[in-house]
């Protein structure tokens, strides 16, 4: 055995673990467990995905065995090589730790079974999560099916490893088809109000996909993927390449790929989806100031829900003819004023904070965002604020004789689209710029931006008052759009939504702040608004908090990174390739000899 | 009139006294060496200088205004710019970006012509970056072509180095204040250095004033070497004149009578 003590690590991946069993299948049964015990299951099994097999509930919950025997066959890569062979201990370890997991659930359902009261207490673990557990078979035999189901699931997991990569991508391109077409009914059948004969194929008059048609959406998307791997889309692939000019190049052909579909696609939508795009653009509004604040200068600022309140409240209160000013103006009239009070606020909350760093600028600015809400909310300021009331029968945006408010969402969309514009047009150039490298300068290191002759206050500042403005683009919109503006609107979640949106959007980048408000608050929602899954409802903020968790450990650069962010978090990858050019030769030896 | 003149500077560090009053005079086109056993006040002189700690006490008088207790970034806009013993760029900007960064305080358009792309913008921006390519032109061919678009952290120990003067060089300054330029080159790139930093007096016109500990930079360069010991200098005067001073030799090797004090005091024990 004098091999064992040369190699240690491999050995003991080829022989059965326990370890490694109990881990796997602990894991599995707890997010089983989880599922079920918080109600998820139940919540979601009245939303079907395949009528009549599969809902959603079943779908979360039934992934754990199946993600838990994926990564037990998973094997890391080092430059392109397998550390470790698969075995086939591999595939008994997954479907022995399935059968574990579905047992440690399946005694969870016999424990609520057993102890009604504690029902009591915990009001989802009734008798209904039981008969889900079991599938409605019964307390004995049914809850053998739930371990049997989750070992072959474990063994379908682990069995993936064994497929070509182009076969596992394909039949994953495949699943994800039917299931998003599936979670995405409502948004297919509004996009395609003109040509209903395709959801009405689809769909099954209940809700829902067919057997059928889930079939061959599976085998079109598996197979258009099967067929086309390999040929090369221009644009999106090398969005996130390091390499400076066909980075520009494709983010140019994206950018108008997005401006013709911001043009045609509210006309297409419906009423639902284009407030959806509405909150979207407010979201990537704020998204792309604070990206100023905490991407370009580095900043982390959690309060910057009181800039978007300031814009909200500026423009409430010089419009609503309810409001304490003596005076009334219009959108129009009152929007300079609004940028006016949102570079002063920025001022205001910058200046004291300008000293401070790291943590303690966080959280003095937590602290200033709740300063600011309790202020609009407070009884001492609510002839001004109107208190809890908030300020009422703000009007919309006035365009000749009409007034776009929230009502004519579809004509609004376009305010939004055009101020996010505008936003992103400002980010953009500054990136680049002389203040845009003195940010950049000085979240890499203050001291020494200080020290090579950047005035770290003033560039401080500036951030302040740029990402300032910004979030009071979407206070002013905000404002018009709801008609009534109350502090209720502007808690501290809102700041970490959208924090939240930046970072899994990807710092510092324009496009990855869009991609993440897109997916975050377009297909979760917001923390007051509604997103594309309207059935995640409750448990938004949990799907929230676990892909802020699963990002970080997965892609902490975000979606869509900016170059230097993802040259920062893959420095030791960078070095290796630092040596190659673009076509992969070795190059600089002769200047370093 | 000295460009740079240090009157009774003194600065202490929780009852350390890391600068007990120093004086020193730099003429301009000067270049100065200052050496001294670790521990003795020659970095913490250099942070007074640029401002990132203000002095207790005493006169720093830069083409003659006092600048003791200015921040940084104003020093380094009135003229002296340096670099720092344990290299520190901006890693994940690009050679380039570093050495444009360099010119900020050389330069002025805001946010407005950034936004608006104005053609003065357009023309400082096309300057800046015309500028930052002949700085770092002055190193040769280590630091041009597919370097510049390299982000710093990928370049080599000597090549930091170089790209940290560069960016030293980029906020036009006067004076240059170097901090153990050579530590950790092999001798090829020191002697390379050494001659550079020649140039930089000949070429550009810099007045130099750098820490050095390797003997041979020190003696090849320096027009005078300033020694400091416990935060006061000690002797000045040419590299002759200094390598020969008893007290620079006591304040490196230490008293002979008292070595053989502790030895017999540690034979008793």
């Amino acid at each position: 055995m004098t091999a064992a003590t040369v190699d240690a690590a491999a050995p003991r991946t080829a022989r059965f673990d326990v370890r490694r069993l109990l881990r796997y299948s602990g894991l599995a049964g707890l997010a089983m467990v989880f599922v079920a015990a918080t109600g998820m299951l139940e919540t979601f099994n009245n939303r079907l995905l395949i009528r009549p097999i599969l809902s959603m509930g079943y779908l979360i919950l039934l992934s754990a065995p199946f993600v838990m025997g994926y990564l037990v066959g998973k094997r890391t890569e080092i430059e392109g090589v397998e550390t470790a062979p698969r075995t086939s201990a591999d595939v008994v370890l997954a479907i022995v730790a399935g059968l574990i997991a579905g047992l440690i659930t399946a005694l969870f359902a016999a424990l609520v079974d057993t102890f009604p009261g504690l029902r009591g207490t915990f009001p989802r673990m009734g008798p209904q999560m039981v008969s889900l557990l079991t599938f409605d078979r019964g307390v004995g035999i049914g809850f053998l099916i739930l371990p049997a189901v989750a070992a072959v699931l474990g063994a379908l997991g682990v069995a993936m490893h064994w497929l070509s990569d182009r076969l596992r991508k394909a039949l994953g391109v495949g699943a994800l088809t039917v299931v998003s077409t599936a979670i995405f009914e409502s948004v297919v059948k509004d996009v395609f109000d003109w040509f209903s004969t395709l959801p009405r194929f689809l769909y099954h008059t209940a809700g829902g996909l067919s057997v059928v048609s889930a079939i061959v959406l599976f085998v079109v998307a598996a197979g258009a993927s099967f067929f086309l791997q390999g040929r090369k889309v221009p644009g999106l692939g090398s969005l996130t390449s390091a390499d400076t000019g066909e980075r520009r190049r494709s983010s140019l052909i994206a950018a108008a790929v997005v401006l013709v579909l911001t043009i045609v696609l509210p006309q297409l939508l419906g009423g639902v989806l284009n407030e959806l795009l509405t909150n979207v653009g407010l979201f990537l509004l704020m998204g792309l100031g604070l990206n100023i604040v905490v991407g370009y200068a580095g900043l982390l600022d959690l309060g910057y829900v009181a800039f978007f309140a300031v814009g909200a409240y500026t423009m409430a209160l010089l419009t609503s003819p309810l409001s304490a000013v003596p005076f009334q103006l219009n959108w129009w009239q009152a929007f300079p004023i609004v940028l006016l009070m949102a570079a002063l606020a920025g001022v205001f909350v910058g200046t004291p904070v300008i000293r401070m760093r790291g943590d303690y600028l966080a959280i003095v600015t937590l602290g200033f965002g709740e300063i600011v809400r309790y202020l609009f909310l407070s009884d001492w300021l609510s002839p001004f604020f109107g208190g809890a009331q908030g300020v009422r029968r703000i009007p919309g945006i006035p365009v000749g004789s009409n007034e776009i408010g929230g009502s004519d969402i579809t004509q609004f969309v376009y305010f939004t689209l055009f101020f996010v514009a505008i936003a992103a047009y400002i980010s953009w150039r500054l990136q680049d710029s002389r203040i845009g490298r003195a940010w950049a300068a000085m979240r890499e290191d203050e001291d020494i931006a200080e020290a090579v002759g950047i005035d770290t206050v003033k560039a401080k500042l500036l951030a302040f008052v740029t990402g300032a403005v910004l979030a009071s683009f979407a206070g002013a919109l905000f404002a018009a759009k709801v008609g009534t503006v109350f502090a209720h609107s502007f808690e501290i979640i809102v700041s970490i939504i959208i924090l939240v949106v930046v970072i899994v959007g990807g710092m510092g980048n324009i496009a990855g702040v869009a991609v993440g408000a897109l997916v975050l608050i377009g297909v979760l929602g917001g923390p007051n608004q509604p997103g594309l899954l309207q059935e995640f409802g409750e448990y938004k903020l949990l799907v929230y908090g676990a892909l802020l968790i699963f990002m970080m450990l997965q892609k902490p650069e975000g979606l869509l990174p900016s170059a230097r962010r993802a040259r920062e978090l893959h420095q030791e990858e960078y070095l290796q390739d630092a040596w190659l050019d673009k076509e992969g030769r070795f190059v600089g030896q002769e200047q370093e000899a | 009139m000295p460009l740079l003149e240090i009157r009774n500077l003194k600065k202490s560090f929780g009852g350390v006294m890391a600068i007990g009053g120093v004086d020193l005079a730099v003429e301009k086109g000067e270049i100065v060496s200052i050496i001294g056993p670790n521990g003795a006040g020659k970095t913490s002189l250099f942070n007074v200088i640029s401002g990132i700690f203000p002095p207790d006490e005493g006169e720093i008088i830069f083409n003659g205004v006092n600048i003791a207790g200015h921040s940084p970034s104003e020093i380094t806009k009135a003229g002296i710019a340096r670099t720092f013993q344990n290299v520190r760029l901006f890693p994940n900007l690009t050679v380039l970006e570093n050495v444009k960064v360099g010119q900020h305080c050389r330069t002025r358009r805001g946010i407005w012509s950034a936004i608006f792309q104005t053609k003065g913008y357009r023309e400082e921006e096309r300057l800046i970056e015309e500028k930052a390519k002949e700085i770092l032109s002055f190193f040769g061919t280590r630091l041009v072509g597919y370097r510049f678009e390299q982000p710093a952290f990928v370049l080599s120990y000597a090549n930091r180095r170089r790209l940290e003067i560069a960016r030293a060089m980029a906020t036009e300054p006067t004076l240059l204040l170097l901090d153990e330029p050579t530590a950790g080159m092999n001798p090829r790139e020191t002697a390379e250095l050494t001659e550079l930093i020649g140039k930089l007096r000949s070429d550009k016109g810099f007045t130099v004033v750098m820490i050095e500990h390797d003997m041979r930079v020190v003696g090849e360069v320096s027009d005078r070497v300033v020694v400091l010991d416990h935060g006061v200098k000690i002797a000045e005067g040419t590299y002759q004149e200094v390598s020969t001073n008893e007290d620079v030799i006591e304040a490196y090797l230490g008293r002979p009578t008292e070595l053989r004090k502790t030895t017999t005091e540690e034979q008793k024990a």
